[in-house]
Parts: C-alpha cells; sequence; structure tokens
C-alpha cells in the first residue's frame, strides 16, 4: 500500500498512563521508531519506553553560566580597571572581592535564560501550527487523555498494517492524523 | 470555638492512620482537576467581591499614580526624609516588598528540590505573589534616585559621557540583585505555567480566548520529549533560583553592613535578612491562601496540611528572626564600642521606642501562638497571625533604617524622622497595586498549577505490575 503524503500519522487514545506506557514499550518492539506520546502530565517512564537520549539542556545551561560568570566579572574589570578607572578611598582598581556580587549574579542571570532558551529551542517552541492539533479529541492531551502518534515518516509506517497493530493495543479510539 | 467543630467536621482534616491532612482531598481525577482550576478562569462567573477587590486595589494603584506623579514634578523633597534620615519609609518599603517576595521562590525551588509535594497548590500563587512583590519593590529605589528619568545610568552600557558605573557600592549590587531576581522569578513563573496555559486554550470556549491563551502557550503539545526536557529545566532552574533568593536578600542586607553605621555594621546582617525575607513571605502567602481558598472554594486542594506547613515554616524562621534581634543586642554589648551600645538604649528607650516593642510583640512574642497545633489547624487564627507578622517585619525594617540613622555618632547631627501623606500614599499606592495585580492574575490566569495537581494524583504513577515489558 502507497503511503499517502497528506497524512502526518496515526494516533490512538488512551485513558491511563500506563496503557500508553505500555503502548509505546510494544509499539517499539513491534519496529516503529518514528514516534511521539503526549500526556498531561510528565510521565517518566515514557520517555525511556520511546528511546531518547539524554536531552543536551544541562551542557546548554552549564556554558550558558559560565559565560555570565566571566562576562560579568570582566564587565567590572574593564569598567573599573580600564575604561573608567576611579580610586575609590585608596581601593585598588581591580577590587575583585567587590566584585564577587555581580558575578554571581550573572552566572545566575545567564544560566537561568539558558535553560528556559534552551528548552524552548530544543523542543522547537514557540510552534503555532502542528498537525496532531488536527485531531480534535486531541485536545483532551491537556487534560485527562494519553495519545500515542505513529508518524507516517517512521520506515515501517503502513496506514492499514499500523492502524490495525494500533487497534490490538485496545486504544479508545484511533484516529488518522492528517498534515 | 469554630476551629473545634472544623476539626469534627471537615473530612479533610486527616489522613486515617497518619494524623496529617492529605495535600489534596479524595476522590480527584485528572478531569475533575482540570476542570475546578481552569472553571475559575473560563466558565464561573466573576464574583461582585471580584469587582469590589479590583476597583478599590484599583483606585490604590491610581493613589500611587498621583503620588509618584507629584513626586517627579516637585522632588523628593514631598517626603519627610532629610538629613541625617535620608531613607526611612521609601528603603523600609522597597526591603518589606522584596522581602515578600522570597516566599514565592522558596515554595517553587527549594522545596521542589526537597520533593515536598504540599509545595504544589500554593507555588503558583506564590510565584506570582514574588513577582507583584518585586515589582512594588523596584518601584521605591527607583524613584527615590530624585531624578528617576535618569536611572538608566545605573545599567552600563557604552555612553557618549564615557562614565561607567561604581561596581564597587552595594547599590550598584542591588540593581543587578533585583533584575535578575525579578527576570528569574518571571521566567520561573512563565515556564510554569506553560503546560497550563495549554489547557485552557484547548478549554476555552470563546475565539479571544483560544487565541491569546494559544500564542501564550507557545504551540504546547505535552509531547513525551518535551516534557522530558521541561522538567530538566524546571529542576535546572530550581537549582539556580536557590542560591538566588539567599543571594537577593544577602545582597539586600549588604546596603545597609557596608556602611560604617552603628546598627548597620554587622556579620549577622546577611542570614538574619534571609530569615527575615521568609518569614515575611510566607505571612504574605497565608494572608493571601486564606481568604482566597475561602472565596474559590478551593479547600479540596489548599487543604489545612497546607496552612500548616507554612505556619511551622514561619515558626522557624521567626525564632532565627529572633535569635537575630539578640545577637544584634549582644554583639552590641559585647563590643563595648558605646555607639554600638547606644542603639539597642536607643531602640527600647528612644523616640521610637514603642515601635520597637510593637516589633518585638509582632515578630517575637505573637507567632508563638503556632506552638499549638489548634493555632496551625485554625485558618482565622493562622490569617491573624500572618496579619501581625506582616506588621512586625515592616516594623522591623522601619527599626533598622530610621533608629540607625537618627541619632547616630554626633549629638549636633542627630534629627527626628516623621513620614508624610506621600510617603505614605506612596506605601498604601503599591499595596494597591500588588493587589490589583493580584487580582488580574486570578481572574485570567490558572492560579494553582494544573499539571502538577495531576501529578500528585494516585493515578498518575505508571503501575508497575500492569507493564507488559
Amino acid at each position: 500500500m502507497a503511503r499517502t503524503p497528506t497524512i502526518y500519522g496515526l494516533m490512538a487514545e488512551f485513558e491511563e498512563p500506563t496503557a500508553l506506557v505500555n503502548a509505546t514499550d510494544l509499539a517499539r518492539r513491534e519496529g516503529y521508531s518514528v514516534m511521539d506520546a503526549y500526556s498531561p502530565f510528565p510521565i517518566e517512564e515514557l520517555h525511556e519506553a520511546l528511546g531518547s537520549h539524554h536531552t543536551r539542556l544541562p551542557l546548554i545551561v552549564l556554558v550558558g553560566g559560565i559565560l555570565g560568570c566571566v562576562g560579568g566579572y570582566a564587565l567590572q574589570l574593564w569598567a573599573s580597571a580600564v575604561a573608567y578607572p576611579i580610586n575609590v578611598g585608596g581601593r585598588p582598581y581591580h577590587s575583585w572581592p567587590a566584585f564577587i556580587p555581580i558575578t554571581f549574579e550573572c552566572t545566575i542571570l545567564a544560566a537561568a535564560l539558558s535553560a528556559v532558551l534552551g528548552m524552548l529551542a530544543l523542543n522547537g517552541l514557540p510552534m503555532p501550527y502542528h498537525p496532531v492539533f488536527n485531531v480534535p479529541r486531541f485536545a483532551l492531551a491537556s487534560r485527562n487523555r494519553f495519545f500515542l502518534c505513529i508518524e507516517a515518516k517512521d520506515p515501517k509506517f503502513d496506514l492499514e498494517a499500523t492502524r490495525r497493530f494500533l487497534e490490538t493495543l485496545n486504544p479508545r479510539e484511533v484516529s488518522t492524523v492528517a498534515d | 470555638m469554630t476551629e473545634r467543630h472544623e476539626e469534627i467536621d471537615d473530612p479533610l482534616h486527616t489522613i486515617v492512620g497518619t494524623g496529617k491532612p492529605p495535600v489534596i482531598a479524595p476522590g480527584h481525577t485528572f478531569s475533575t482537576v482540570t476542570d475546578k482550576i481552569s472553571a475559575i478562569v473560563l466558565t464561573r462567573p466573576t464574583g461582585l467581591g471580584w469587582y469590589a477587590g479590583f476597583g478599590i486595589s484599583f483606585l490604590l494603584t491610581l493613589l500611587l499614580f498621583v503620588a509618584v506623579s507629584y513626586l517627579v514634578v516637585e522632588g523628593i523633597g514631598i517626603w519627610g526624609n532629610n538629613v541625617p534620615v535620608g531613607w526611612a519609609f521609601e528603603i523600609t518599603n522597597f526591603v518589606w516588598w522584596i522581602g515578600i517576595g522570597h516566599a514565592g521562590t522558596l515554595i517553587s525551588a527549594i522545596l521542589l528540590l526537597l520533593k515536598q509535594t504540599w509545595r504544589t497548590s500554593i507555588n503558583r500563587f506564590a510565584e506570582a505573589m514574588t513577582l507583584f512583590a518585586v515589582a512594588c519593590a523596584g518601584l521605591f529605589p527607583a524613584i527615590h534616585t530624585g531624578r528617576p528619568w535618569l536611572d538608566y545610568w545605573l545599567l552600563p552600557y557604552p555612553n557618549t559621557m564615557g562614565v561607567w558605573p561604581q561596581f564597587r557600592s552595594p547599590i550598584m549590587w542591588d540593581v543587578f540583585a533585583v533584575s535578575t531576581y525579578a527576570t528569574v522569578s518571571a521566567l520561573f513563573w512563565y515556564i510554569g505555567l506553560l503546560p497550563d496555559l495549554a489547557t485552557l486554550r484547548d478549554r476555552s470556549q470563546s475565539k479571544t480566548g483560544r487565541v491569546i491563551y494559544g500564542m501564550l502557550a507557545m504551540g504546547w503539545r505535552g509531547s513525551a520529549h518535551h516534557w522530558h526536557r521541561y522538567e530538566t529545566a524546571y529542576l535546572l532552574l530550581a537549582g539556580i533560583a536557590t542560591p538566588l533568593v539567599v543571594s537577593v536578600h544577602t545582597v539586600v542586607s549588604f546596603d545597609f553592613s557596608i556602611a560604617i553605621l552603628p546598627g548597620w555594621h554587622a556579620t549577622i546582617f546577611p542570614p538574619y535578612f534571609v530569615a527575615g525575607a521568609i518569614y515575611s513571605g510566607f505571612a504574605m502567602v497565608l494572608t493571601l491562601a486564606i481568604p482566597i481558598r475561602a472565596a474559590y472554594g478551593l479547600e479540596d486542594f489548599i487543604t489545612l496540611r497546607h496552612l500548616q506547613n507554612m505556619a511551622k515554616v514561619m515558626l522557624v524562621t521567626g525564632l532565627i528572626v529572633v535569635y537575630g534581634y539578640m545577637t544584634e543586642m549582644f554583639m552590641a554589648w559585647y563590643s563595648a564600642d558605646k555607639f554600638e551600645v547606644f542603639v539597642p538604649y536607643n531602640r527600647l528607650t528612644g523616640p521610637y521606642a514603642p515601635y520597637y516593642y510593637a516589633l518585638l510583640f509582632c515578630n517575637a512574642v505573637a507567632p508563638q501562638a503556632l506552638w499549638f497545633r489548634r493555632v496551625r489547624s485554625s485558618p482565622i487564627g493562622l490569617f491573624v497571625i500572618a496579619i501581625i507578622v506582616n506588621i512586625g517585619m515592616w516594623l522591623e525594617r522601619f527599626i533598622i533604617i530610621v533608629t540607625s540613622l537618627h541619632r547616630d555618632f554626633m549629638p549636633s547631627a542627630w534629627g527626628r524622622y516623621a513620614p508624610t501623606i506621600w510617603d505614605w500614599s506612596t506605601f498604601v499606592g503599591t499595596i494597591g497595586l500588588f493587589l490589583a495585580l493580584l487580582f488580574l492574575f486570578l481572574r485570567f490566569l490558572p492560579m494553582i498549577s494544573i499539571f502538577e495537581m495531576r501529578t500528585i494524583l494516585p493515578g498518575a504513577k505508571v503501575d508497575e505490575d500492569l507493564r507488559v515489558i
């Protein structure tokens, strides 16, 4: 059966988090790899069931924090000792203990911004349009329902066979997701 | 007594066997939690109480606009502060507001790291409270500079004047600490809101609601990959915000302790200020939570357990603050420096002595009632104590600032301070601004984190016995 290019994938709806995790596990054992699971709250097991890797986010935050730290200190050093040296009560121009609070705050600020912007960027947000929203029942993904979507890009995807497979997982409903 | 009556009738009072009230009432499911919290924003008719509350606080906000406008026109001579009391009301209010903010970050960050599930139903509005309190706090130093339109000189940027800010000054540290704090609190709050904004987008009946919440939700769809990064980011933010919350009031205390003024120049200041900040912050959370929970019928989510735990935090931080008072006294005596010895003597016998005794009553005596379970279990009792502590913590900052400044070294340079109508208008105006923002928040955003409430429901755990692989 030929793949229809206008289809994004097939989506099965479940009522329990355990059912979704089981369905994801079984789909992976069946050989599907390009899929995503949607839930109204974070489920730790789901991420493992999808076979995802660790996120690079902690590294991004570390780099952001280090840049903030070095940048904050360099700014104060340059401004106080090079660009605008002022003798305040005989203190040295490079009076490092006085520079610590601002260096600390810059570290925090840059790390926090990297955490938030990094998370949004890695998640591809903001994303104004996504095919999964074409399924009307998907509105419940932010309330009390759990969804597994096997995408048409998956090499093993076949509209009929995949639908039959999803039906075996005991879902509440299987819907076709238009692209 | 009403609380006796409640102890018997309230089904939420205890979990069988533990003697502790639950963090969420039994019988809730993913859908009931979602519907109940989102209904406040989406479907429930806006009550007369909301309009009255918002109306009054908005009028007070207008008073703030008047006070600040007149200040800009006339200059800070309209306030009562003058040499030697140069700081007075404005810095008192600044420290008070910023201290209140600390409870929000503590609840969202530190309690998250400590895996305290009871934080879940109070973190959202505590964070909102933080943001609004920091907004009120930030206003004071800004208008206190005298020429607020030149405040941008505090920012380090290359300019044609060829000058740079003085980074050795605690005032600069303040600028960085407070602006970082405001930014990180806003990020934390917004990131926490993201999945709930998606819920509102999906549940909103009106087109306007769908569009606005939809834009704010950034297309959040609850993907497992997204949740994983989201949780990592949230945890990292909590880890980053934890040292931040401690640092902010430390830096605020540096404003005082770096100066050589007796009564300010003390190493106890940073821990003493941080404890005081958390103390006043929890008092404010209780002040807000108790009426909100009653007005919106949220007793299922903000249970007695939350109130009791907050009361315990208040008791502990209150005792640390009392320890700070004792250390101040002891160090003054132990220093054998007559100017230092004079500070507590002047506080106890000088012109501001009544305020000092009031402060001791509010912060040291009244909260001792929290040792009793009966008081901790009574919302009304807690509300009264929380109000007393709010007043006490304001008085504490007033005493620290005014009594230290008004009589320092040379009696010829001594003076007195009394607030003018404009000092009061500005202060009361910020309370109005704070409450007006809070009313808007309650009306337009979910005041309890819906998705986190789902995670603490029994059904949220994946049942390992039912796993197929």
